[in-house]
């Protein structure tokens, strides 16, 4: 599997109240949710991330609440995927039950610049800055990850295996 | 193999004799909760999952608590989709307007969570049952669908902090200022992915109240969980309170920790977070240029009746300040009636407070108290994100309930001693 786009550059410490702000919560509807995906930290994002596109962030993406709409909005916006230094516990794992790529990368998440045009193989971990031509390597998965990634999220996984 | 408390609960849960931190298991879970934010996207992938019915209908809590009493047409409906799942899957513990409180006040209240449970939840906060010596996290809604179908949860097992709590809190000194304390000295990430055990000669100094503000919070680190050893007050608890038997596990003294922090609880001081980060911690007796517009006492971190109590020794007698709006919000039905019997509620309204029914509500900028461009509120909640009360440029500064309370007297950001009171 392979991402392909151009970057939207944020920093530490991200959180999933500006990811998709709290005051729309009350629907469960993605495209809905989409809309709103990053207003109150950039909002041109919706008006310019085109589908592909990569975010690219500092540690501790996604903190604060567990709401599973942050990186539905983020996937629905047609993100591909998100590389931060670190991401808080609870967006890491809905993003791997939705299916959601992510990677951590902290190389990649201090020197990738906003604009840069970013390809990612995701079964080698390979992330390369086409605009600078520098090659990074992601952290790779433990196997229980990959093979719920593999299959598709949580959904699929628990209903092969339960 | 020593093991720390949380590594035994989670082996316990696994059905394995041992788990080390990085160790990927399938957990059995006791309960498996969710809100009227969280539970429809829940209950939309739930029949993806292809089971007839959820796994346990006891072992499932709904408790639609975040923008009920229902704030709008979309919200009404988030509810009603929650109720009409409720109703067809017959859940045992699900909690109407009129009996709802807000959740992490509500499930250990009504005995639903007892010591040594594993525990998922499709709330942040869930966390805070670690107070009752349980492991509670909190998850997204996939994780919580994939609970009511087959009651189990993926975790990796988190290694472990431990905080060496010594001596006592101070007068005017709660858990929340040791929380946001702790938050301001470790970080947002401080404790990224790990497990905050909170041990020590000063534990049974605290309140079970001050327990669970503090494992409430242990997010704001960046958690998977806090957690509390079970001692005699957490016994006593689960007793008034009608918890099944607790399951008593006891972190091996040769337990291995990634690293300890000694904390002196006599060296706390009333603490404020202020904007954007629960870490952007100061002394409140250092805020007295920061006017306010908006107080607000409430929340899964500090709605509990003590909190009540505290608000009101600061608030008897005196007035809210001129220009500001002071929301008190008992956290549950119980928490209402009781602060009403105590006589709490003639303190609040006579200081010029208004008392709301139990909600989430302006904790996350839903409704019942947001903030217009500019405004300044101190909270008893647990984040200040930007917009997180409101408007992206309003600001929210987090603090325990003597201080939020001393702090709609004076109209600035106040210690408790400032006011002057007996407490």
């Amino acid at each position: 599997m392979k991402a392909e786009g151009k970057v939207f550059r944020y920093g530490d410490n991200v959180d999933t109240d500006v990811i998709i702000p709290a005051r729309y919560l009350n629907t469960s509807d993605r495209k809905e949710l989409a809309s709103h995906c990053m207003e109150d930290i950039d909002s041109s994002f919706v008006s310019k991330v085109e589908k592909g596109d990569i975010i690219v962030a500092g540690k501790n993406f996604g903190c604060g609440s567990s709401r599973e709409h942050a990186p539905i909005a983020i996937k629905e916006s047609g993100v591909s995927c998100v590389i931060a230094s670190t991401f808080a516990r609870i967006f890491f794992r809905n993003s791997i039950n939705i299916g959601l790529p992510i990677l951590e990368c902290p190389e990649a998440s201090a020197e990738i610049k906003a604009g840069d045009k970013v390809s990612v193989d995701f079964s080698s971990g390979v992330i390369l800055d086409e605009t600078t031509g520098k090659e990074y390597k992601a952290e790779p998965f433990p196997p229980f990850m990959q093979n719920l990634i593999e299959s598709g999220g949580l959904i699929p996984y628990i209903k092969e295996n339960y | 193999m020593a093991m720390t408390m949380t590594e035994k609960i989670l082996a316990h849960a696994a059905g394995l004799d041992e788990v080390h931190p990085g160790q990927l298991i399938m957990a059995d879970l006791d309960m498996v909760l969710g809100n009227d934010i969280t539970s429809p996207v829940a209950i939309k992938e739930f029949p993806k999952f292809g089971k007839d019915h959820v796994f346990n209908k006891d072992r499932i809590a709904l408790v639609p608590d975040h923008f009920t009493p229902n704030k709008d047409i979309k919200a009404a409906e988030q509810c009603a989709c929650v109720r009409a799942f409720a109703r067809k899957e017959d859940i045992t513990n699900y909690f109407e307007v009129g009996r709802v409180g807000i959740e992490h006040a509500l499930l250990p209240e009504k005995g639903l969570v007892t010591a040594g449970d594993t525990v998922i939840g499709a709330d942040s906060h869930t966390c805070t049952y670690g107070a009752l010596g349980a492991f509670s996290t909190g998850v997204g809604s996939t994780d919580m669908a994939a609970g009511m179908a087959i009651g189990k949860a993926w975790f990796k097992v988190p290694s472990s902090i431990r905080f060496n709590l010594t001596g006592a809190l101070r007068n005017h000194v709660s858990g929340k200022d040791l929380i946001l304390t702790i938050i301001g000295m470790i970080g947002v990430d401080g404790a990224l992915y790990r497990s905050m055990e909170f041990s020590g000669p000063g534990v049974h100094s605290l309140t079970m109240d001050d327990r669970f503000t503090i494992a409430n919070m242990a997010i704001e680190a960046g958690a998977k969980n806090g957690i509390f050893p079970v001692d005699d007050r957490t016994l006593e608890y689960l007793k008034e309170h009608g918890a099944k038997e607790p399951k008593i596990f006891v972190s091996d003294p040769d337990a291995e920790y990634e690293k300890t922090i000694d904390i002196d609880l006599s060296k706390i001081d009333p603490t404020v977070s202020y904007p954007h980060l629960p870490e952007n911690t100061h002394r409140a007796k250092d805020g007295k240029d920061i006017k306010i517009d908006q107080v607000v006492i409430g929340s899964c971190t500090n709605g509990r009746l003590s909190d009540l109590e505290a608000a009101a020794r600061v608030l008897k007698g005196r007035k809210i300040a001129d220009g500001v709006r002071c929301i008190i919000i008992p956290a549950t039905q119980r928490i209402w009636l009781e602060a009403m019997h105590e006589g709490l509620f003639d303190i609040f309204v006579e200081s010029g407070c208004v008392v709301s029914t139990p909600t989430c509500g302006p904790c996350l900028g839903g409704y019942m108290g947001i903030l217009s461009e500019g405004e300044r509120c101190v909270s008893t909640t647990n984040r200040n994100f930007v917009g997180r009360m409101g408007h992206v440029k309003s600001e929210v500064y987090l603090a325990s309930p003597e201080t939020a309370a001393a702090s709609a007297v004076m109209g600035y950001i106040a210690d408790p001693e400032e006011v002057g009171y007996e407490g």
